[in-house]
C-alpha cells in the first residue's frame, strides 16, 4: 500500500502541480521579469533594468499609500480581533439565540468586497450627507469608513475561529483554575489566552494580510478619493498599472515590493505568534 | 444541536469560498463570454447556408472591441446582420464604462487580439501606435471627408475617427421661454444669452427664485412637471462625471490658451484663461441643484435625471446624451435646446458649440492577414451597405465624417441640428484640444483638485498647480 502510493505519487499530485504551475508559478515569474521591462501588453516587453524600482520612489502617492495602509492594518488588526473575540466569548456562555446571533454576525462574510463597499458608500455617505458632507470630504473619512466596513465583514469570520478555538479548551482545565480560586479576570489571562493562542494566530495572520491586501473594498467605497488620499497599496498599484500609460512596468516593479513586504510581515507575525501558543 | 450548526456554517463557509472563486474566474470572461457565444452560434447556423459568401471572404475573423457602452447593442446587431450576410463572424465587446484602457491591455494581450479597437486621440495613440496599421491604402480612409477626422504619425494614418460629437450648455427651451416672459427678467429671449455676464445673469436670477420660474414654466407648458431645484445640474465630480470639468470645461481654457498662441499643442501651459475656467465653475456650483460640498458623489446618472424631470434648466454635456433625456419621457425634442459654453473670454459672441471627435479605428498591426483583411471589409460594409449607415445614422444617432453618409443618411438628433445651425450663422465651432491634454493623471489631478475646491478643503491654487504645474509634469513623464 505504502509503496505503491510511493509509485504513483507524481501522478496523482500531477493535475494540482500543473494547475498550481499555471495559475501561480508561471505569472510570479513572469511578473518578477515584466518589473523590469518596458511594456503596452504583457506579453510585448523590453528589457530595461532596474528603472522602474528607481522610479517607485519618485512617485509620492506610493510612499503615502505605503503609510496609508500600514495605519489601516494596525487599527483593523486590532478592532477586529478585538471585537471577534469578545463576540466569541459571549457566544460561548450558552446564550439564548447563540446559533442565530453566530448566523447573522457571520453573514456578512458572505457578500463580495465590491458589492460591501457600495452599500457602505450609500449607507455612510447618507448619513453624512445630513451634515453637508460626503464619504471623499478628507481622507480620514475615508480611512473610518473603510475600518467600519472592514470590521462588519471580518468580525464573524474570526468570530467563527475564536469560537472554535474556546470550545476546544478542556473544561477541566478552566474548572481547575476556578477551584483554585482564579477570578474570571485571571481565568482568561491565564487559560482562555494562552489555550486559544493558535486561534490567534490563525486570525492576527488573516487580518494582517487582509488588512495589506485589501483593494475591492478600498475602489468601491472611495476609490483613493480625494486625491489619491484614501488610497491604499493594492488600488495603487493597480492604478499605476492601467491609468499611467507608460507605467505599466513601475506599477509592476511596486507589486513585486509588495509581495515582498507582504511576506515579510506575515512570516514575522508567524513566528511571534506562534512562539506564544502552549501545548495542551 | 451546536455541532449540526456548526456543521452547517462551516458548509456555509465552503459553499462561500468557492463562489468567491467562481466569482472572481468568471468576472474575466463574463464580457468575452456574452458575445463570444453569439459568434459561434451564429457561426453555426450559417456555416452550411452561406458557404459560398465564406470562401469568398476568406477565412478571417472580426473581432471589435468597443469604447461605447450606450451604442453596445446596436454594434451587436449591426455584428449580426454583417455575419448573417457574408459568413465572416463578427465578435463585439464593449468595455464597461471607464475600463476601456484596461480592458484593451489585457485583451491585447492574448492571441485573439482585437483586430479592431479604438483610440481617443493624439495622446492615446502614443500608447498604441505600435499596434496600429497604415490606414491609408484604404477603402474605408478613400471615404473620409477630411484629414481633419484622421489621426497621423508621419505620413502615415494611424486612426480614423467614426463620429463627430458636439458638446455645450443644453438648456430647457420650454423653461428659459417662460422664464424670459417673467417680470423684471434679464433677457426677452434665450438669443440674447451670448456671453458670460449675460448667462450668470440669467442663472443668478433664476437660482433666486426657483418656485416662481418653475410655476410659469408649468403655466406655459401645460403641465405640472417642472420643480425647480436649481438653474444647473449638479456638477457630479463621481468618475461618471467628472470628466465633464476636468475634460471638457477644461478644454475652453486650453483652446483660448492655443489660439491666443496659435499653437496646436504644448509642452508647458500657462493657465491664462484660468479665471475664466473659475468663474464657470463657480456659477455651476452655486447655481445648482445642490451644495457644492456634495458633488463628490453626484454621478452623471443624477445630473442627466435632473435635467430630464425638469428640476434643472441648464446641463453641460453633448449630443451624446440626447437618447438618456428623452427616455425619461418628461421632456420632447422642442424642449431641447444647446448653446455654447460661454466662460467669458472677450468675443465669445462668436463662440460655436464645442465639436471635435475622441473615437478613432485603429486596426490590429499584429493580427494575421486574413483577419485584417475581413476587418477592413467590414468597416467598409458599416460605411457602404444601407444596413450599416442606417445602423450607424439613424440607430447609434451618429455623424459621421464619411462621404458615404451625405446622401440621406443623417442623423434626427435635435442637438446636431443646433450644432449645424451655429455653423451656418457663421460662429466658430471650438476645437476638442482635450485630446492633446497630457495624460489621464492630468486629468484626475485636474479633478481631484476641483472636488477639492468645490467642497472647501482646498481653494483655487490648489486647482491652479494641477493644472499648470501638473501639466508640465505629466508632459515629461509621458514624452
Amino acid at each position: 500500500m505504502q509503496k505503491s502510493i510511493k509509485k504513483y505519487f507524481p501522478l496523482f499530485a500531477l493535475p494540482t502541480f500543473v494547475a498550481f504551475t499555471i495559475g501561480f508559478i508561471v505569472p510570479f515569474i513572469m511578473g518578477i521579469y515584466l518589473s523590469f521591462c518596458e511594456f503596452t501588453t504583457v506579453t510585448d516587453a523590453k528589457f530595461v533594468g532596474l528603472s522602474n524600482y528607481a522610479k517607485i520612489f519618485t512617485d509620492k502617492t506610493f510612499v503615502h499609500a505605503l503609510w496609508y495602509t500600514a495605519l489601516f492594518t494596525i487599527v483593523s488588526v486590532v478592532l477586529i480581533n478585538v471585537i471577534a473575540f469578545v463576540i466569541a466569548m459571549l457566544l460561548t456562555k450558552g446564550i439564548r439565540g447563540t446559533n442565530i446571533f453566530r448566523t447573522v454576525f457571520f453573514m456578512p462574510n458572505l457578500i463580495g468586497g465590491i458589492v460591501l463597499g457600495y452599500i457602505w458608500q450609500l449607507i455612510l455617505n447618507g448619513i453624512l450627507a445630513n451634515f453637508g458632507k460626503t464619504l471623499v470630504y478628507s481622507e480620514a473619512y475615508g480611512f473610518w469608513g473603510l475600518v467600519i466596513l472592514m470590521c462588519w465583514q471580518q468580525v464573524g469570520y474570526m468570530m467563527i475561529i475564536y469560537i472554535a478555538g474556546i470550545q476546544n479548551i478542556p473544561g477541566e482545565l478552566i474548572e481547575a483554575a476556578k477551584i483554585d480560586g482564579a477570578t474570571s479576570g485571571q481565568v482568561l489571562r491565564h487559560v482562555t489566552l494562552p489555550m486559544v493562542m493558535p486561534s490567534i494566530t490563525i486570525c492576527t495572520f488573516l487580518t494582517l494580510t487582509n488588512g495589506f491586501k485589501l483593494f475591492d473594498q478600498n475602489l468601491a467605497l472611495t476609490n483613493g478619493a480625494p486625491s489619491d488620499m484614501s488610497q491604499m497599496l493594492a488600488l495603487n498599484i493597480y492604478d499605476t498599472f492601467y491609468g499611467r500609460t507608460g507605467w505599466e512596468g513601475v506599477g509592476q516593479a511596486k507589486a513585486v515590493i509588495f509581495f515582498i513586504l507582504v511576506a515579510l510581515i506575515a512570516m514575522g507575525q508567524n513566528y511571534l505568534t506562534r512562539r506564544k501558543e502552549v501545548q495542551q | 444541536m451546536k455541532k449540526r450548526c456548526v456543521a452547517m456554517l462551516t458548509a456555509l463557509a465552503m459553499t462561500a469560498t468557492m463562489f468567491a472563486g467562481c466569482g472572481s474566474s468568471d468576472e474575466g470572461t463574463a464580457e468575452a463570454g456574452k458575445t463570444e457565444a453569439g459568434k459561434t452560434e451564429a457561426g453555426k447556423t450559417e456555416a452550411g447556408k452561406t458557404e459560398a459568401a465564406k470562401e469568398e471572404a476568406g477565412e478571417g475573423e472580426v473581432y471589435y472591441l468597443n469604447f461605447k457602452p450606450e451604442q453596445d447593442e446596436q454594434w451587436q446587431e449591426l455584428a449580426a446582420a454583417y455575419t448573417d450576410e457574408t459568413g465572416v463572424p463578427v465578435t463585439v465587446v464593449t468595455a464597461a464604462s471607464g475600463t476601456y484602457e484596461s480592458t484593451l491591455k489585457a485583451e491585447m494581450a492574448k492571441t485573439d487580439a482585437p483586430t479592431l479597437f479604438q483610440v481617443n486621440g493624439p495622446v492615446g495613440l502614443a500608447s498604441w501606435t505600435d499596434y496600429c496599421m497604415d490606414l491609408s491604402g484604404t477603402d474605408i480612409y478613400s471615404h473620409v471627408k477630411s484629414d481633419d477626422f484622421v489621426l497621423k504619425d508621419g505620413d502615415a494614418v494611424k486612426g480614423i475617427a467614426y463620429v463627430i460629437e458636439t458638446y455645450g450648455l443644453i438648456y430647457n427651451k420650454t423653461v428659459l421661454d417662460a422664464y424670459c416672459g417673467m417680470d423684471g427678467a434679464v433677457i426677452a429671449s434665450a438669443d440674447e444669452i451670448n456671453n458670460f455676464a449675460t448667462l450668470k445673469a440669467v442663472a443668478d436670477d433664476i437660482q433666486s427664485r426657483l418656485a416662481d420660474v418653475s410655476a410659469a414654466a408649468n403655466e406655459a407648458a401645460g403641465t405640472d412637471i417642472y420643480a425647480l431645484e436649481g438653474a444647473f445640474t449638479s456638477a457630479g465630480m463621481d468618475s461618471s462625471s467628472d470628466w465633464r470639468f476636468k475634460t471638457h470645461l477644461a478644454n475652453l481654457p486650453v483652446y483660448y490658451e492655443y489660439q491666443n498662441k496659435g499653437i496646436e499643442t504644448t509642452d508647458a501651459i500657462e493657465g491664462t484663461y484660468l479665471d475664466q475656467y473659475k468663474q464657470i465653475f463657480d456659477l455651476y456650483i452655486t447655481d445648482s441643484t445642490c451644495e457644492p460640498s456634495m458633488i463628490a458623489t453626484k454621478t452623471n446618472d443624477d445630473a442627466t435625471a435632473e435635467f430630464a424631470l425638469g428640476n434643472a434648466v441648464f446641463y453641460q454635456n453633448g449630443t451624446w446624451a440626447y437618447q438618456g433625456i428623452i427616455d425619461a419621457g418628461l421632456l420632447t425634442d422642442e424642449d431641447l435646446g444647446m448653446m455654447p459654453i460661454y466662460v467669458g473670454v472677450e468675443g465669445e459672441e462668436n463662440q460655436g458649440l464645442c465639436t471635435g471627435s475622441e473615437n478613432y479605428w485603429c486596426i490590429n498591426k499584429n493580427a494575421s492577414e486574413e483577419d485584417i483583411k475581413a476587418t477592413e471589409d467590414f468597416l467598409n460594409w458599416v460605411i457602404t451597405s444601407d444596413t450599416g449607415r442606417d445602423s450607424m445614422a439613424n440607430a447609434m444617432g451618429f455623424v459621421t465624417p464619411f462621404d458615404t453618409f451625405d446622401d440621406g443618411y443623417t442623423t434626427a438628433n435635435p442637438f446636431v441640428e443646433q450644432a449645424n445651425q451655429y455653423i451656418a450663422d457663421g460662429k466658430t465651432p471650438v476645437a476638442w484640444v482635450f485630446s492633446t491634454m497630457p495624460s489621464e493623471e492630468w486629468k484626475n489631478g485636474v479633478g481631484a483638485a476641483l472636488t477639492e475646491y468645490a467642497q472647501g478643503t482646498g481653494d483655487w491654487e490648489l486647482v491652479k498647480t494641477a493644472f499648470v504645474e501638473g501639466w508640465a509634469t505629466e508632459y515629461a513623464v509621458t514624452h
